[in-house]
């Protein structure tokens, strides 16, 4: 079959499905979804249905990037715009069922907003939302449109028309139109794609790889799970673009194994490109063949540096080698290999599908298209985004994140995990893009992007970090394997209230010395995190060694919780609670918490009714309280 | 060698970079790698069990010993960290009376920390078996392990 056949076939399909009589039911099940209970939401749908004897049909699509409102379910009846629910329970689910599909009830309360043509009364456009309204989808162009176990709804919406393209120019053609692009490397450090893969096609071999990174291993970012959940064959036909033009005959995925679903459906696309001649001999018919196998991760975050993943393919320990040879010259198996990771890949399909100066021109001078975030921490509106280059930190936490929970002060965002920073408020109108953030201090990193509030404190967030790249560090070289290990003691002795007044001073000496001196990026960014947060943060750090105070209240052993005896009611809840039994008291009588026993663990604050509001937790603070229970009535008395 | 061994064995003649795929495979079917499964391994590959043991060390996933009955996991990544996930570590070490990487008397439990589910959105999270808990409190690991049929500390 042609490309032609092939396309034609999958659109006749699409729009059949598009003008179906029958009613559409669409549900979010990538991992987030499913977590927030998508599943049986979609249980209940079929049940429903079955019941009540309504023909509809039930796609599950990928994330569209909106996770605060997971599950989300979408209904679209013939000659009507498509409407998105949000936070649908199986009851609501039932609901809709009832009142918008058979009494055609839309339910504007439930709804967030409506997709395509068309519009219903009390209801917004969806892409006019706040949360979607600065966002510009590129690489997730597809996700939550399309079922990503059915490659003829990718190829309906133009996909592999890139690869067709592609297979109709030369290979030099194609990098050139790569280069046209601008695009950078979007897995952290923002190499030029064009000159990665021109360095690996002018390496001498017959023999060369394709590796697609998909070991998102920094915590706090799910932007890779999310696109390969959703739209896999984008980053698939990225990766036979990138293929042609280098030369390989051979591709590997590497693969975190924590993501079950994503793999399960990369193994379903590898399949149906096989059935459709889009992998294997001969691809489309022309002289260029290239297969693809999936490799999964062991659990290790260093397997993400580019040499340790190598390593780690040829089922070695995954240790990282020094550069150069870089592995555009020797790589895999000691031939040249060229690695991007999933995001560059879909946007690599995206440029040959429709053209690199439409990629260029979104985005800043030197960085070019969109780049994903997963929003989370700190922010009302958590989850994955897809913004143009340069927009300011302010519009996506503020405008698309809508703010910091329960009116709490912003303190700072932290991009790039472990290897990244921490950026106070003062660089809330800071451009996203590579130098900006680079200047900053932190780095523009695979995309995690984690929002903190008045109560985050910063030592502990250079502690958190530090305690994650020692763990993982892979102890091939002195400077990461003992410096971490260093820094990490300190970063403990001074959230403990032990700092010693020249600790700051050796933090910074100790942070350089790694970060000049590591063999692979894991050391050389790790200490990011700890310079950040000196830079901007100082004070923090000069409260927990001088005053030996938290001021955010968060390190424990700086903090202690109280029941304020003029303040509580003797209700009881905090006493039952209470996982360690720590507080004494009896009904109607004044609780005491035990100092000693007490793991500050903060459920007596939690579970204290408002109303009364008598636990408080202070740092370098004393309050009195009665040695025994005393009666309510007493302590009171005592107070009026 | 076990029938079972040898027939996941036989699937990977010919072919490089097998090692950790095998390994993989080899837990998948029986749970963990004993010592006979490493030592079949190795004249497999014709490779020492020296260098085997040096890779099964370095990934987190291997383990030597049977898996416990349930496996709980709790998130730890940055977000769960921003939104107290270490509390939630906290109280089920405490109930289960085991540090992350141990396993109670009975085999019952097993907890591990691990660094993101890229659940953030929902964070803090734990993870029993492959259900995932989301938006833990304290009061809820409680329950979550009730459910699973903890019966308190000593079991």
């Amino acid at each position: 079959m042609t490309f032609d056949e092939i396309q034609r076939r999958a659109i006749s399909k699409w729009e059949a499905l598009e003008a179906s009589e029958k009613p559409r039911i669409f549900i979010g099940t990538a991992t987030c979804g499913r977590s927030a209970g998508a599943l049986a939401v979609r249980e209940t749908i079929e049940a429903e249905l079955e019941r009540r004897r309504i023909d509809a049909i039930i796609t599950e699509v990928g994330c569209i990037g909106l996770c605060y409102a997971e599950p989300l379910m979408d209904i679209t009846k013939p000659g009507r715009p498509r409407i998105c629910y949000g936070n649908v329970t199986p009851e609501i689910a039932t609901q809709l069922i009832e009142d918008y599909i058979v009494n055609d009830n839309p339910c504007s309360d439930l709804a967030l907003g409506t997709i395509g043509d068309g519009s219903i009364e009390g209801i917004p456009k969806f892409f006019d939302l706040a949360v979607l309204k600065p966002q510009v989808r590129i690489s997730l162009r597809n996700c939550g449109f399309i079922d990503p176990e059915n490659i003829n709804h990718y190829i309906a919406r133009g996909g592999y028309s890139g690869l067709a393209k592609a297979l109709g120019v030369s290979p030099e053609a194609v990098i050139d139109e790569v280069w046209k692009s601008g695009l950078r490397g979007r897995g952290g450090a923002g190499f030029p794609t064009a000159r990665k893969w021109k360095f690996c096609r002018g390496a001498a071999g017959e023999e060369k790889y394709i590796i697609c990174n998909a070991d998102e291993g920094d915590p706090g970012a799910f932007m890779d799970r999310d696109l390969l959940e959703g739209d896999p064959h984008s980053m698939l036909e990225g990766m036979l673009i990138g293929a042609y033009a280098i030369g390989a005959a051979e591709g590997y995925i590497y693969c975190r194994a924590e993501y079950p679903l994503a793999i399960a459906r990369l193994n379903i696309a590898l399949q149906q490109m096989r059935e459709y001649g889009l992998l294997g001999d001969n691809i489309l018919g022309s002289d260029f063949s290239f297969d693809i196998r999936i490799k999964e991760g062991a659990g290790a975050f260093v397997c993400g540096e580019e040499t340790a993943l190598m390593m780690s393919i040829e089922g070695k320990r995954g240790m990282p080698r020094s550069r150069p040879p870089f592995p555009a010259i020797s790589g895999l198996w000691g031939k040249p290999t060229n690695i991007n990771n999933v995001e560059t890949w879909a946007n690599v399909s995206a440029i040959l599908q429709r053209g690199g100066e439409w990629f260029a021109s979104y985005g800043t001078e030197k960085s070019k298209g969109t780049k994903n975030f997963s929003l989370a921490g700190k922010v009302k509106r958590t989850g994955l985004i897809e913004v143009p280059m340069g927009i300011t930190i302010r519009q996506i936490v503020y405008g698309i994140g809508g703010g910091i929970p329960a009116d709490k002060k912003f303190k700072g965002v932290q991009t790039g995990g472990p290897s990244g920073g921490c950026l106070p408020a003062s660089a809330l109108d800071l451009p996203v893009d590579y130098e900006s953030l680079t200047a900053a201090g932190s780095i523009m990193g695979s995309g995690g992007m984690i929002v903190m509030d008045e109560d985050t404190c910063m030592v502990d967030m250079a502690r958190y970090f530090l305690t994650f790249t020692q763990a993982e560090s892979c102890g091939k070289c002195v400077p990461c394997r003992v410096g971490t290990r260093q820094m990490l003691d300190i970063l403990e002795r001074v959230s403990k209230g032990n700092g010693e007044p020249d600790d700051i001073e050796k933090l910074e000496k100790l942070a350089i010395t790694v970060r000049d001196c590591s063999l692979c990026a894991l050391g050389g960014t790790a200490p990011n995190p700890v310079l950040t947060t000196i830079r901007y943060f100082r004070d923090e750090y000069e409260a927990h060694i001088n005053e030996k105070r938290c001021p955010a209240l968060v390190c424990k052993a700086l903090i202690s919780y109280y029941i304020l005896p003029e303040k509580c009611e003797g209700c009881g809840i905090c006493l039952r609670d209470c996982p360690v039994e720590a507080i004494s008291g009896g009904k109607r009588m004044v609780h005491i918490i035990d100092q000693d026993r007490c793991t500050k663990c903060g459920t007596c604050l939690d579970v204290c009714p408002p109303r009364f509001s008598a636990v408080v937790k202070v740092s370098g603070q004393h309050i009195t309280v009665p040695e025994k229970p005393i009666p309510v009535s007493v302590s009171k008395g005592k107070k009026g | 060698m076990s029938k079972q061994l040898s027939q996941i064995l036989d699937a990977y003649q010919d072919e490089k970079g097998t090692l950790i795929p095998i390994l993989q495979e080899v837990q998948g079917e029986f749970g963990y790698l004993s010592e006979e499964a490493l030592s079949e391994i190795a004249k497999f590959l014709e490779i020492s069990q020296n260098e085997i043991y040096g890779v099964v060390t370095f990934y987190t996933q291997f383990r030597f010993t049977p898996p416990p009955e349930h496996t709980i996991k709790v998130c730890l990544g940055t977000a769960c960290h921003v939104r107290n996930g270490a509390d939630i570590l906290d109280v089920v070490e405490r109930e289960l009376d085991i540090q992350p990487g141990g396993i109670t008397k009975n085999h019952q439990f097993g907890l591990e920390r691990v660094a993101c589910f890229g659940c953030c959105a929902l964070a803090p999270v734990m993870v029993v078996d492959n259900n995932v808990h989301a938006k833990m409190t304290v009061p809820k690991a409680k329950q979550i392990l009730a459910k699973y049929g903890w019966e308190g500390k000593g079991t």
